[in-house]
């Protein structure tokens, strides 16, 4: 118990830091997830070739060869950026490819008759997912969507391994102080726990709630 | 392209035609400057000279590698058969008759998926030896792989054993059988086939989780990679050697894939076959 109230404002800024990694890599990912899914169904067959390469790429490489090329690599070859931004790239680049996934799998849960019936009203590819496609796909989006954003929560750890500013860290902090590590990794899963089943409730009453049909 | 999807956008007229091309070309030019950019920047850095590439005729560096490589594999084999053990009897225990043994299961299979794996290794490798028991950077791998990808395993296993039409289980109980030969010889096969494509796709995640091993020291690829790439001797060869061990983990992993999607194809023209609706890959990443 004192290990963590010892250290408790080491702890809280550690999970903070994970936290303002989780939701900037969230955000991130989920607009270039979007982005991802727009092109891998778009007219042009550039866009689709490109979008299908990044997907299947990423989704086949570990996350920690991915944060490894941008922890140790990316200084070297291009230009500085703080660990943190590093760390922000790499797990938006690997998660935006689950993303996209989710996006196109929900856009093809919209029935056709919407996308047929947008057409005949003459709307545009852009107009059409935008306006009629994806306000729908939303529904059958989101607890999937859900799942992969958990596991991004799960994985800001990975970063933990190249020196990141985050929970995943936390034994050292302790070590260093002469505390337990053991006890003070099973207060970081306590604190991961308290994070990931309010999430993992949510995203099953959501799959209930809003379950399609496919 | 799939049906759906085919009925966003018209048969292309004249003017889209040509809007189509002008973005076709754009996207083109767009990847090969990113493309560019990147290997203009290796090329000045140096990372494309002889130098940091003969590390590759060094018999000793080939050798480092393979090792690496079997380690992996070791991990990934040994994770693999425990997951799949572990998932099997945690799935049981949740489709139990008896509240307390399903209760315990499911508690146990949120807990371990709820923690992130990363934290898992290292509490057996560096939490553990404080209360005076050492692990071997090894059983550490394998004991985190086998808990967190034997809970997510007996979701998938939970899930085909509830797919399977209830008509098999009560043929079975008809026919005098009890809960221990309906699961064995009617439920679980048909279970097992079914969900398939979701086994290998939570195998390839295994074989990505295995690398997590690089954080706690284990000698698996990666870690060869960096112990090779910051070698002095060697030129510091960091981005070529990491390149090449990508190259062998994005090869490993799309053969596993691919494996799972020729068994989906299979079993889709299998009229024996349950289909299971789109077991996603949605709890991985």
């Amino acid at each position: 118990m004192d290990v963590l109230l010892g250290n408790l404002g080491e702890f809280l800024t550690r999970f903070g830091g994970t936290l303002g990694l989780f939701v900037v890599s969230a955000i991130a990912s989920l607009i270039l997830g979007v982005v991802l899914a727009a092109m891998r169904v778009s007219p042009v067959p550039a866009m689709r070739a490109t979008g299908t390469a990044y997907v299947t790429l990423l989704r086949n490489t570990p996350l920690t060869l991915v944060l490894f090329f941008f922890a140790l690599g990316f200084t070297k070859i291009f230009f500085y950026l703080p660990f943190f931004l590093l760390a922000v790239i790499g797990l938006s680049l690997y998660t935006a490819a689950f993303v996209c996934e989710v996006v196109r799998g929900g856009i093809s849960t919209v029935p056709e008759g919407q996308a047929e019936a947008a057409r005949a009203l003459g709307l545009g590819f852009t107009q059409i997912l935008g306006l009629v496609v994806l306000p729908q796909a939303v529904r059958s989006v989101m607890p999937p969507l859900t799942s992969v954003q958990i596991a991004l929560l799960k994985n800001t750890t990975v970063a933990a391994g190249f020196s990141v500013f985050e929970a995943g860290g936390f034994y050292r902090a302790v070590n260093e102080r002469g505390g337990s590590t053991l006890v003070a990794l099973l207060w970081v899963a306590l604190g991961f726990i308290v994070l990931v089943i309010p999430l993992t409730v949510l995203q099953r009453r959501l799959e209930k709630r809003w379950s399609v049909a496919r | 392209m799939s049906a759906p999807t085919a009925v966003l956008f018209d048969v292309p007229g004249p003017r889209a035609r040509a809007r189509n091309t002008l973005a076709g070309v754009a996207t083109l030019a767009v990847v090969a400057a990113l493309l560019a950019v990147i290997v203009w920047r290796l090329g000045a850095t140096g990372q494309l000279d002889a130098r940091v590439w003969e590390w590759i005729t060094y018999e000793n560096v080939q050798l480092a590698l393979l090792d690496g490589l079997v380690n992996t594999l070791w991990a990934f084999a040994s994770g693999a058969v425990l997951a799949l053990l572990l998932g099997a009897v945690l799935a049981l225990g949740r489709l139990s008759d008896h509240r307390a043994l399903r209760s315990l299961a499911s508690g146990i299979v949120e807990l371990f998926r709820a923690v992130p794996l990363v934290v898992l290794m290292f509490l057996f490798y560096y939490g553990l030896p404080s209360a005076g028991v050492t692990v071997s950077t090894y059983a550490a791998v394998v004991l985190g792989l086998m808990l967190y990808n034997g809970a997510v395993l007996a979701e998938v296993f939970r899930a085909g054993v509830l797919a399977v039409p209830r008509g098999q289980s009560e043929a079975a109980y008809a026919l005098g059988m009890r809960k221990s030969g309906v699961m064995r010889f009617v439920l679980l096969p048909q279970a097992v086939r079914s969900m398939m494509p979701a086994i290998i796709s939570q195998l390839v995640v295994l074989l990505k989780d295995s690398a997590l091993g690089f954080l706690i020291t284990y000698p698996e690829l990666l870690f060869q990679a960096q112990f090779l790439g910051s070698n002095a001797t060697l030129g510091s060869p960091l981005i070529p050697v990491a390149l090449v061990v990508a190259v062998i983990y994005i090869a490993l992993c799309l053969l596993l894939s691919a494996l799972a999607t020729w068994i989906e194809q299979r079993s889709r023209r299998n009229p024996a076959v349950i289909a299971v609706a789109a077991a996603g890959r949605p709890d991985d990443a």
